[in-house]
């Protein structure tokens, strides 16, 4: 169980040349990771000048879904965020992921302040969007939701900081497959029958490492002065495939391998459609892999404190689609040498002990920066019947005490509440953080055992975020405008 | 030997406190703990509404005009008479229908009104004069001689609750004020067969709970096409852009449901509560391929093909996901650049003039053919502006259809004022009201009738305090809602059915209710065989063996007597 936020500073910009009320883009991000897996990433944006705060009533929709749309209206809500995942993220052989997701189904959303009853309007939001999304979302409820006390800020345009408005859950048992792709695939203006979402086929999609979908919204503000407000609907889908086993031992993908779909034509209704291959461990052209057809198009971006090269396919020149009118990316691997910097900070958790009445979690948190220590705020949502020993907590690195100097903890009720523990450690340069707790099993009633127990009990992940020190200072007068995937 | 006595009396002793304390605490405190919650429900009540009694009054007012009655007849006015109705639908449902008819001369300013040039302005005036109440109806009885009305009209229907009556020559003056009511009772009655509740309306109304006889089909397919009553709806259009390559489409929705749709909303707002939106869909197609008509040089949709357009089209439609009211959905397609023109043509092979249809409980489709906007030579996308006063003078048709607005053509010699900016007459909207009251009532009595049924039958249920409390007011709001009916007070009737199908359906569909307390009976045994076997095996054995002690020492005692 492990996973990673980074909190970066978020720089809002001029979308150039916006006559229209509502804008969609679309971006595919193809990584190369050094495992000789590939990392595909869709991101598509709806951009909609409106204002959904306040209860002003919003019913005319165009590019933006009509149903997630009532759900922000009816439900007040300020920012959603919903993540479903298959898998895990590995950090130490893949890098970072341009946006975190713990396994199973995850959903955290502030709502305005306008909302009286909060606990109320979240459980009727989460049985909604199980409704939307084909999911078991119903099955959050007091008993594995949380109100943390200071992770999670939110992502968008917002003067309101009060806890009291937020909700986070997870559901890690959640499988995800076909029946939650096609909602989420719905919801795109052109579904999946033009443009990048016309790859996003689901025998090929689940046939992979790793996959994640999410959907966040926001508000964003259209200038610097922040006067038009508007809404934000990001539709993200990453997904690793392990080209080892599939390919039979040959280094080489394209977009038909990958995808079992050439493209060709971008989305009409997209003002930018865009394909990025992240060729920054390919400095020489042809060194490492070899990418045909070539394109002179570069773009060099900031993305997780890091900067990266990118080669870019616009498809909304006919130009990229060349004589064929269809696009099949190919990457050809020359060798498979080269090592990756090891991430700066990753984390992982386990649980020690035997028997199934008394246990320890683990969670190891490194730092890989050589001079630099930094704090990372950590969040533990633990299921009651899992009775957590505070008193046993303990967080040590380099062998020392290491004092949190904050935590915030909420003690489980039975079935009624989860613990809740905050911690705000500080991070020594080039070691490995533990944190400890023990606990005991509560004795559950038959019927409060999952389907199927021979798995055991699934406990969510936990929550990192950090302020990790970059090694690229962030340009903040930064007019150019931005790729999709580095903004979020 | 004595010892071993003694100790059989402790076990005889021990036997039975062990059996007394079984019994005393063990199987009340059994019984307590197993037994499971039912609320009180007005049993008897609900018997009562199981058998539908309703009475439908209406006041009609007779204002003869200046010229119909002769000074001395018109002392005798004003006068009233109740007609009365009385149909048994099936054997649980009466319903009675009652007007209580009041004659009398008509006022100066009445006169005034009535002498207008045109019926249209008459009929304002006379709404001005005074403003009679929802589900009332006045008539006014005019002489031949007044141009108000073209040559062969009789009978002028106006835009509100009232009416205008022409008199025919034979009648008059000079007869009887009997003979002059007979001449206009068959007028009379005609009248109010259209501008009141009429027997095929309420009929109509009640067809969830009573089985039509064959004979009205034409209501029955009118029944099926209205949404059924509901206390709110969502009004969706839809626009279906399936070549978003071709066609870039603006339509200004939010003008078009102001300037349209809203109007006719705003006077149905005592009905229901209505919230409309609008999407846009890309690259929605409908689920039948259209054929080529090479006479016409255009695609074709058949009337039977149509049944088929909907469904696919309807996974995209997405439900709401914000209420669960009945969805009205208004779609309008435009077709792909290789599919235009395209037109739905009728059963006898015509071209439907509106390009429309709708389908009965869901909504109305209409194709908006883009093919004129190409120009010579087509630079594609080509940028189109949708003729909203088009489009929407379709929906507003098949949305009066879809939700119930009465219209079957007026008897002959009637005239029908043309329907003003709201889009429905009062009058329309009065027989709208009785039949929604009406079919309240009956879905109504039937969820409570039901569920007070499925309570009896099924013993297990928990019923709650809330719902008891729900029931009873449900109970409380029909009872209010028949008496108000029997009144006449059709504003009130309407707003206490409202208020009992909310109450009614709450219950009914209350999740504490499938928290169902269910043991069948083999699992019972499954689980007390274990529990009570070996606790009363040792129990009810040592109380036979004192039984049969007890009757061998009687036995002995008996012997030793003789």
């Amino acid at each position: 169980h492990e996973l990673w936020e980074a909190v970066l500073p978020l720089i809002v910009l001029l979308c150039g040349g916006g006559q229209l009320k509502d804008d969609f883009q679309e971006e595919l991000v193809i990584r190369p990771l050094h495992s000789g897996d590939i990392y595909a990433s869709f991101h598509f944006r709806t951009l909609w000048e409106t204002d959904f705060m306040k209860g002003n009533k919003v019913s005319h929709y165009r590019l933006f879904p009509k149903s997630l749309g009532q759900v922000i209206s009816k439900f007040s809500v300020r920012e959603l965020h919903i993540s479903f995942t298959q898998g895990y993220w590995r950090t130490m052989q893949w890098g970072q992921p341009y946006l975190p997701s713990p396994p199973g189904a995850e959903l955290w959303v502030w709502f305005q302040d306008t909302v009286t009853d909060v606990d109320a309007t979240w459980k009727e939001l989460t049985n909604v969007l199980s409704g939307i999304f084909c999911a078991s979302l119903n099955f959050i409820d007091s008993t594995n939701t949380v109100q943390p006390s200071a992770s999670f800020k939110p992502l968008g345009i917002a003067n309101v900081t009060d806890h009291r408005f937020l909700r986070y859950a997870t559901l890690p048992r959640e499988i995800v497959c076909t029946e939650n792709l096609t909602p989420w695939k719905k919801l795109l203006p052109c579904g999946s029958k033009a443009g990048l979402a016309v790859l996003l086929k689901s025998e090929k999609l689940f046939h992979s490492s790793f996959h994640s979908q999410a959907v966040h919204i926001r508000p964003m503000c259209q200038d610097s002065q922040c006067k038009t407000p508007s809404w934000e609907l990001r539709q993200t889908l990453n997904v690793v495939f392990d080209l080892h086993t599939s390919g039979q031992g040959k280094q080489e993908w394209s977009l038909f391998k990958m995808f079992s779909r050439t493209l060709t034509e971008a989305c009409p209704l997209a003002s930018s459609s865009k394909i990025y291959i992240d060729i920054t461990d390919n400095p020489q052209v042809g060194e490492q892999f070899e990418l045909i057809p070539a394109t002179p198009l570069l773009r060099q971006a900031v993305v997780l404190g890091d900067r990266r090269t990118f080669s870019v396919y616009d498809l909304t020149q006919q130009v990229t689609f060349g004589t064929v009118r269809s696009l099949n990316l190919l990457i050809r691997w020359k060798s498979t040498e080269g090592h990756m910097l090891r991430p700066l900070l990753h984390a992982e958790r386990y649980v020690a002990g035997y028997g199934l009445q008394t246990g320890e979690i683990h969670t190891l948190m490194y730092n890989n920066h050589p001079f630099r220590s930094f704090s990372v705020l950590l969040l533990d949502s633990v299921p009651w019947y899992l009775r957590l020993y505070i008193h046993t907590l303990t967080v040590t690195s380099k062998g020392k005490d290491n004092k949190p100097s904050y935590i915030h903890y909420q003690p489980s009720k039975d079935r009624i509440r989860p613990h809740l523990l905050e911690m705000l450690v500080q991070l020594p340069p080039h070691s490995v953080t533990e944190v400890t707790v023990q606990f005991e099993r509560a004795l559950l009633k038959w019927t409060e055992y999952t389907p199927d127990p021979n798995h055991g009990f699934y406990v969510g992940s936990s929550v990192i975020s950090a302020l990790v020190p970059s090694t690229v200072a962030m340009d903040t007068n930064n007019t150019q405008e931005r790729t999709l995937f580095s903004s979020l | 030997m004595a010892t071993a006595e003694v100790e059989r009396r402790r076990g005889q002793l021990a036997a039975l406190s062990i059996a007394a304390v079984v019994i005393v605490v063990g199987v009340p405190l059994w019984w307590r703990t197993t037994e499971t919650y039912r609320a009180w429900l007005p049993v008897s009540q609900i018997r009562e509404l199981a058998k539908l009694q309703l009475q439908l009054s209406a006041d009609v007012e007779v204002v003869l005009a200046r010229g119909t009655v002769t000074p001395e007849q018109q002392k005798k006015v004003p006068l009233t008479q109740t007609r009365e109705e009385e149909h048994a639908v099936d054997e649980d449902t009466t319903l009675r229908y009652k007007y209580e008819t009041r004659y009398r001369t008509a006022t100066v300013m009445e006169e005034d009104a009535l002498n207008k040039p045109t019926a249209a302005e008459a009929d304002l005036s006379l709404h001005t004069l005074s403003e009679s109440p929802c589900g009332s109806l006045v008539l006014y009885v005019i002489p031949q001689s007044y141009p108000l009305l073209p040559e062969n009209v009789s009978v002028y229907v106006g835009q509100r609750r009232t009416a205008l009556l022409r008199v025919g020559a034979q009648a008059g003056v000079g007869r009887t004020l009997e003979q002059l009511l007979a001449h206009l009772e068959p007028h009379i009655k005609q009248a109010l067969r259209v501008m009141s509740f009429s027997h095929t309306d309420i009929t109509a109304a009640l067809s969830d709970r009573v089985r039509f006889n064959p004979g009205s089909k034409e209501s029955v397919a009118d029944s099926m096409r209205a949404f059924k009553s509901s206390p709110g709806y969502e009004i969706t259009f839809s626009l279906l852009n399936p070549d978003p390559k071709s066609h870039q489409l603006r339509w200004d929705i939010e003008g078009g449901v102001q300037t349209y749709i809203q109007p006719l909303l705003t006077k149905l707002s005592s009905l229901a509560n209505f919230s409309i939106d609008s999407q846009t869909l890309y690259y929605a197609v409908l689920g039948v391929n259209p054929r080529f008509d090479n006479s016409r040089g255009a695609y074709t949709l058949n009337a039977d093909s149509l049944a088929h357009v909907i469904n696919p089209v309807e996974a995209r439609l997405g439900s709401n996901a914000a209420s669960s009211n009945p969805v009205l959905n208004f779609l309008l397609y435009v077709p792909d650049a290789h599919h235009s023109p395209l037109y739905i043509q009728d059963h006898r092979k015509q071209e439907v003039p509106s390009n429309a249809f709708h389908s009965p409980r869901w909504g109305g489709i209409m194709v908006y053919n883009v093919d004129s906007f190409y120009g010579p030579e087509a630079a594609f996308p080509v940028d189109i502006n949708i003729n909203m006063a088009k489009v929407m003078g379709v929906f507003l048709a098949q949305l009066r259809l879809l939700l119930g607005v009465p219209s079957s053509p007026p008897p002959p010699g009637f005239l029908v004022a043309p329907r003003g900016s709201a889009g429905i007459a009062d009058w329309e909207l009065d027989r709208l009201m009785w039949s929604r009251s009406v079919e309240n009532i009956a879905t109504a009595t039937t969820t409570i009738t039901s569920l007070a049924q499925l309570l009896d039958q099924i013993g297990n249920i928990v019923i709650n305090d809330n719902i008891a409390e729900q029931v009873s007011s449900a109970v409380n709001s029909l009872q209010l809602a028949v008496a108000e009916l029997e009144a006449g007070n059709l504003k009130f009737a309407l707003e206490f059915s409202k208020e009992a199908i909310l109450a009614s359906e709450k219950a009914f569909f209350d999740p504490s209710l499938l928290h169902l307390l269910y043991f069948p009976d083999d699992q019972k045994f499954a689980i007390y065989i274990p529990l009570f076997l070996p606790m009363c095996v040792p129990i009810l054995l040592s109380l036979l063996k004192i039984a049969s002690e007890a009757r061998q020492r009687r036995r002995e005692r008996q012997t030793k007597k003789d």
